[in-house]
């Protein structure tokens, strides 16, 4: 008697968690694979695509949101999960879907307006209460008196994109001079005081561990810092140069045709780009290209001049190799 | 010889003697027994219960409203369910599988038993992310059987049957390491009586060698589920953390975490902490019960 008791409840636990593991019921469903940090945008953005939706076609969606690092959400793509979209931080992450399953096509770039990437962001500085350093610009990271603190190059992408701002401030203050850009971004890298491995690693220590006098990393990042810790007073300085730091988009063709949803999976990307989603987006303090959007928020984002990785290194690919490969130029610059 | 025996047992008695007159062990002196005691517990707390407490008062940082509010959250919940019910697969399967494997090599003799014995052991030796890994290379969609299984349309990784395989992988030594040992120690006399009196196999089992291990298997049950509840690394490589469908809740605390819902993730760790907190619980109760089986045993052995 007491085995049977025993094995009803055993029978009843695993009912039970069978049915909480059942996805909720809609008519239909997608699965939006996503860089880590951008929960809170997707779910926001995925209430409003619900309803788009169903105002456009009588139907009920529900979208799946998978949240990790984006080369790790595009290694496990190739591996079989079976994403219909991908909305990620880095554009070379859907590369590699091409490269590496032809899951994507070679011009999903040319897609989507504005080369696939609906928002985007620039890095910008953390600064401690008053800005007792008074740092306004990559030139003052150089200076003796400051200590910075931002992500490996080597094993984030946040971190590459400082580097590559730092690089582009350079190659424009020192046009046609290699080695004085060599030398300031060598300088600059010198000013590090700890090289964490993310962007999330490197907030513990600015704001936890209280260590450097600036914090670089995403402006949409730094102000969720900001919200994060009121009682602080950091301030943000947004560089009068920086970097275009694209968040790319694309529908995973191979994948949404075997679930049956490449025409939602095109509709859920493209509604980024409507005037209601940008100010959407704006409010998760990323910039948008509608103009009406960005008239409506202009105080919020400062005017900044962006860098674009074609500028600074031709493309994504040569960035990689000339820069970040083993024995590259970060590589060089970072001996000391 | 004898001499030299007689000899040595004469230095020996009287090395003995010298000691226990001249020399105090080490922690014989009150000031070092106190300063040890004092040592250790303060390792224990800052290293264990300061964290253990932390976690609470994390948790409840923003008060209570803001931890159910947390803990009752869509997602949470679901993690809650997930890891339960993989928790609640894992442990009859290797109940099962570790019963059938301690029983097999304590009570036959076949070439390459002790092989077996070592190789139970490498879901220890091999790191969990390394376990992950190495079943998304063959069950992944490019694996060598994921590719066949992909043919018909079965999908294993990234979703909760690929969670389960390698939570089974991962905690499938517990319930053996706990069998084996006790099992060897208490030989196969009984059940070889049982068989001479015509018994069968299910009743040799049930009446003879399940009164025997109980306690040892309960052990091994409670380990398998902690491990079962708590295990992240594996799980995180073949888990594609789907909110609300693939992720767990050690994968959702991370998660929480990276979002900067920090009171999130300490509601959510506080229902692992209290898991394991349980777990405990359940071990020392079962230890204890072990002791006194053994004692039990001793006794009527004198």
């Amino acid at each position: 008697m007491k085995t049977l008791k025993k094995a009803k409840t055993l029978v009843a636990a695993i009912v039970l968690g069978l049915g909480v593991s059942q996805v909720q019921a809609s008519d239909q469903s997608l699965l939006n694979s996503s860089y880590d940090i951008a929960r809170e945008l997707f779910a926001s953005y995925n209430e409003h695509f619900a309803q788009y939706w169903q105002e456009k076609t009588g139907q009920t969606v529900e979208v799946r949101q998978s949240h990790g690092g984006s080369s790790r959400q595009a290694q496990a793509i190739i591996e079989g999960l079976r994403a219909d979209v991908v909305t990620f931080n880095q554009v070379t992450d859907i590369d590699i879907l091409h490269q590496r399953g032809k899951l994507v096509p070679a011009d999903w770039r040319d897609q989507l307006p504005n080369a696939s990437s609906p928002y985007y962001s620039t890095m910008a500085y953390l600064v401690r209460e008053g800005n007792p350093k008074n740092i306004q610009n990559w030139d003052d990271l150089a200076r003796e008196d400051v200590s910075s603190v931002f992500p490996n190059p080597k094993t984030s992408g946040n971190g590459r994109y400082t580097y590559l701002a730092a690089y582009g401030y350079a190659q424009q203050a020192f046009p046609e001079d290699q080695e004085a850009i060599d030398s300031f971004v060598r300088t600059f890298l010198n000013r590090v005081a700890v090289f964490d491995t993310g962007g999330r690693g490197a907030t513990t220590t600015f704001v936890e561990r209280g260590i450097g006098d600036v914090l670089i990393t995403f402006e949409s990042e730094v102000n969720n810092i900001l919200a994060e810790f009121p009682d602080q007073n950091f301030e943000v300085v947004v560089p009068k140069v920086s970097f275009l730091a694209e968040f790319p988009v694309a529908v995973v063709e191979r994948h949404a045709q075997r679930n049956g949803n490449l025409e939602l999976a095109r509709a859920y990307l493209e509604e980024l780009y409507s005037e209601e989603a940008q100010r959407l987006l704006a409010g998760f303090n990323y910039r948008v290209h509608n103009e009406i959007v960005q008239q409506e928020f202009s105080e919020q984002f400062p005017e900044v001049e962006l860098l674009t990785i074609e500028q600074i290194a031709g493309s994504w690919d040569s960035a990689m190799e000339v820069h970040f490969a083993s024995g590259g130029k970060l590589d060089q610059l970072q001996r000391r | 010889m004898v001499d030299k025996g007689l000899t040595l047992k004469g230095l020996t008695i009287k090395d003995l003697t010298m000691r226990t007159s001249a020399h105090l062990r080490i922690g014989d002196q009150p000031w070092v027994k106190w300063s040890l005691i004092t040592l250790a517990l303060s390792l224990v707390t800052l290293l264990l219960l300061v964290p253990l407490f932390a976690i609470f008062a994390q948790a409840f940082s923003g008060g209570l409203e803001s931890y159910i509010a947390n803990v009752t959250d869509r997602f949470t919940l679901h993690a809650i369910g997930l890891t339960l019910f993989v928790a609640a697969l894992t442990v009859p399967i290797n109940l099962v599988f570790g019963v059938f494997l301690a029983w097999l090599v304590t009570r036959f003799e076949f070439p390459g038993r002790k092989l077996l014995i070592t190789l139970i052991d490498i879901p220890f030796a091999v790191s969990p992310v390394v376990a992950g890994l190495l079943y998304l290379l063959l069950y992944g969609s490019n694996g060598w059987i994921g590719s066949r299984l992909m043919d018909h349309d079965i999908q294993l990784m990234f979703s909760w049957p690929g969670i389960l395989m390698v939570t089974v992988f991962v905690t499938c030594p517990f319930v053996a390491r706990e069998l084996i040992p006790l099992m060897q120690q208490q030989g196969k006399e009984e059940e070889e009586a049982g068989v001479t009196l015509g018994a069968s196999g299910w009743q040799l089992f049930r009446r003879i060698t399940l009164p025997n291990i109980q306690w040892a298997l309960i052990y091994g049950v409670v380990l398998t589920n902690a491990r079962a509840v708590g295990e992240f690394g594996a799980v995180s490589v073949v888990s594609g953390n789907i909110r609300g469908e693939t992720n767990t809740l050690p994968l959702h605390v991370e998660l929480l975490y990276q979002d900067y819902n920090v009171v999130g993730a300490f509601a959510s760790s506080s229902l692992l902490a209290g898991i394991a907190l349980l777990t405990l619980f359940v071990k020392s109760f079962v230890e204890w019960r072990q002791a006194r089986q053994r004692q039990a045993l001793n006794e009527e052995e004198i």
